[in-house]
């Protein structure tokens, strides 16, 4: 047993609305700068929809993440032979209109113009080529809350595996919001994908990060994490992706977009997980186990032996302290309502999801009356179709997104009855052991998705920078300073036409 | 004088500067050390010029290890003639520089026409192409061409020995008296190439990642003097 502990976080998508304060925030802290701004670490998904970059779901195009071949893990898009034979041109990576051509505008103009009969306009100008873009024909976030439309929802790839079940009609169409970040994997896929070995995960907390002395510009990272959360820097020409933050859990500090998350949907917690057991759990035939698998591979914080295994490996007791009041662990592991993004990719992705609720579709008749058992069909009717839940959190399987809604409906009723009362015995109905819950553990969830406080939703062990060598000079200093301002260009092509 | 300056002392300056300039680069300017991708801008036109120019560029290396290096008495000895070897150097030397320039050829125009590319093609990525098209295009011609039409030049009695007594530092110039103007321009455009090599993105020739099939597919690694207990 080889004992690791990982930074996680769990996303409530039923408290997401989407307001993109995560992106934002994330954007100024890291990629606001030349190569980078097509890129965002952290981006807020309105699904269904193509997503970001178009369609990264679409692994027959990417060819993302791990497949089985012949009871074996292999990369999907080749192994390093065929990698080093295709090192002089990557087919399957993005292009930079699958995210977009970044812009600004000739705000210049509106100062500069003539008296003129019309008002003057700032053109929109592209930060690659310094040139007038006419007609901007996608940007960040172009398709929010089904912008588009019939037009841009179909190349949803999950959309199309359940073509007949998506209506467009305004009554009937669905829609929710999906944030995502570097999902810091187990397996990670980009890892395994680095010719030069420049992607490692971090062995205190888990964190993939980019070594940017050793990256050489491979870009096989780029499509080979399926998530497509890897970017290519065109002005370093090399890889960048999210960090988790590390400066700032270092210092226990939750990640930039979880301290500014509006809707306090993201929580981040350490984890312990048996590093010997990783392969084996990714290596599971059927893609629908696959999740079981990666719950296996977790350890109890509370037992005994895995406490005394852990300090023999030399986590320190911090961590393990951390691990047992884990927001994480409770809602993945415990409750099971928190579920991995696409496990069917195989990397065991370690940013968790609750699945939202939505509105009954039937129109249900007296809602005051309605027992505790008559959500149980309810569920099934939710706006948002179980079958797209599942292709998106469970690998097809439908029976898993529906005891977590079952569990979340029941929490609902519970709480509800026990605040507002007026309403049936749940403890007598069937919902109750449909969801497999109890009581007591109803309202330990409502405590901690609801009304959990700051340093409940975020329980980070510091990274014991204490010991380090020349702190004070560190005081202070960037980052990324080696690569902002980078090697390559420092000002933008439009900037230098202002100049001539 | 003149002969001593290009066949015994530039040869030097230039593997002097390739050397020291390669090592400051990798060990003080690490960050620029990278293989120059545009492929986010534009994927159609590399993929025809990049991979023919590439593997164009690997043939032709091994054929100056196995002309220039490789001494004739091995030849003799394995039992491979001078006719043998011309007609292989001039088939195999021809397809590898026809790959060579057409690859350089189709990657320059790309450069030159697609706007988010030319906006990131610095002068060293031009001066690169365009020298490298130079030498190559004279080395398709004197194998295609003039060793076919004029003379087929027997260089392993001259270019080589000369080539390979660098390493030793007794260098024989008086070899490289006679030898044909062609030969003489494109040996010595080859070595201002190699020197100019640690200030131009060619550097990442030397970073191929032949280690990766052996290594674990997963990567660990500890910050830096990080103390768990």
């Amino acid at each position: 047993m080889k004992i690791k502990a990982q930074v996680a976080m769990v996303m409530h998508l039923d408290k997401c609305i989407g307001c993109h304060t995560c992106s934002v925030t994330c954007k100024n802290v890291w990629t606001n700068r030349p190569g980078m701004e097509y890129v965002w670490y952290n981006n807020v998904e309105t699904r269904p929809g193509p997503g970001y970059p178009k369609e990264w779901e679409n692994t027959d195009r990417y060819k993302g993440g791990w497949v089985m071949r012949n009871g074996r893990l292999h990369l999907r898009a080749g192994g390093p032979i065929s990698k080093l034979a295709n090192i002089f041109y990557n087919p399957n990576m993005a292009e930079l209109d699958d995210f977009y051509e970044p812009w600004t505008y000739d705000f210049k103009h509106l100062h500069e113009s003539p008296k003129k009969e019309n008002l003057p306009v700032a053109r929109p100008v592209s930060m690659i080529t310094g040139k007038y873009i006419d007609k901007p024909e996608w940007g960040p976030n172009w398709d929010d809350d089904l912008a588009g439309g019939s037009a841009v929802v179909p190349m949803d790839p999950n959309v199309q595996k359940i073509q007949e079940h998506i209506a467009m009609e305004y009554e009937k169409t669905f829609m929710m919001y999906l944030p995502r970040i570097c999902e810091h994997c187990l397996n990670p896929s980009c890892v395994a994908s680095c010719p030069t070995g420049a992607l490692y995960k971090r062995d205190e907390d888990g964190i993939v990060l980019v070594d940017q002395d050793a990256c050489r510009g491979w870009r096989f990272c780029q499509n080979g994490c399926p998530y497509h959360k890897v970017y290519y820097n065109w002005n370093t020409h090399k890889a960048e992706k999210c960090n988790f933050c590390y400066p700032r859990t270092e210092a226990g500090l939750p990640t930039i977009c979880s301290e500014t998350c509006v809707g306090r949907i993201r929580y981040i917690g350490v984890v312990l997980y048996d590093a010997d057991r990783v392969k084996e759990a990714a290596s599971v035939e059927d893609p629908k186990e696959l999740y079981e698998a990666q719950l296996s591979v977790f350890l109890d914080p509370f037992d005994p032996e895995v406490i005394e295994k852990a300090e023999e490996q030399g986590i320190n007791h911090s961590w393990i302290q951390s691990a047992q009041e884990s927001p994480i662990y409770k809602m993945a592991m415990k409750w099971k309502i928190a579920l991995p993004l696409h496990p069917e990719y195989r990397t065991l992705p370690m940013v968790w999801y609750v699945p939202p609720l939505s509105p009954i579709m039937n129109h249900i008749t007296n809602e005051q009356e309605l027992s505790a058992d008559g959500y149980i069909p309810a569920v099934d009717q939710m706006r948002i179709p179980m079958e797209y839940l599942a292709s998106l959190l469970a690998a097809d399987d439908t029976a898993v997104i529906r005891r977590v809604l079952l569990k979340m409906a029941a929490m609902r009723v519970h709480m509800r009855e026990k605040t507002v009362g007026g309403g049936d015995k749940l403890k007598v109905s069937k919902l109750l052991e449909e969801a497999g819950t109890t009581p007591e553990e109803l309202e330990e969830m409502a405590r901690l998705l609801a009304v959990a406080k700051y340093n409940e939703r975020f329980v980070i062990p510091t990274g014991r920078r204490e010991m380090d060598d020349g702190l004070h000079y560190k005081q202070g200093s960037c980052s990324i300073e080696d690569l902002a301002p980078p090697e390559g260009m420092t000002t933008y092509p439009y900037e230098r036409n202002e100049s001539q | 004088m003149e002969q001593i300056f290009w066949w015994t002392i530039f040869p030097y300056i230039c593997g002097t500067i390739l050397i020291v300039g390669t090592f400051y680069r990798f060990i003080f300017r690490g960050k620029s050390w990278y293989a120059p991708s545009t492929e986010i801008f534009e994927k159609k036109w590399l993929r025809m010029g990049s991979v023919i120019f590439h593997y164009g560029i690997i043939f032709a290396f091994i054929g100056h290890v196995m002309g220039v290096l490789i001494p004739i008495r091995f030849y003799e000895a394995i039992g491979v003639n001078e006719h043998l070897y011309h007609f292989g150097a001039i088939a195999g030397g021809g397809l590898a520089g026809l790959m060579v320039v057409f690859g350089l050829v189709v990657m320059l125009i790309r450069k030159f026409s697609f706007p988010r590319v030319r906006v990131h093609t610095t002068l060293a990525d031009y001066f690169t192409i365009v020298l490298l098209l130079i030498i190559a295009a004279m080395g398709t011609y004197m194998t295609l061409i003039y060793s076919t039409t004029v003379v087929a030049y027997e260089y392993r009695l001259t270019i080589g020995p000369w080539f390979r007594s660098l390493f030793t530092f007794q260098p024989l110039s008086e070899l490289m008296i006679g030898i044909p103007t062609l030969f003489k321009v494109h040996v010595i455009l080859s070595f201002f190439l190699f020197a100019s090599i640690p200030f131009t993105q060619l550097v990442h020739m030397f970073s191929f990642p032949a280690r990766y099939p052996t290594r674990a597919p997963q990567q660990y690694r500890s910050r830096d003097g990080y103390d768990k207990s």
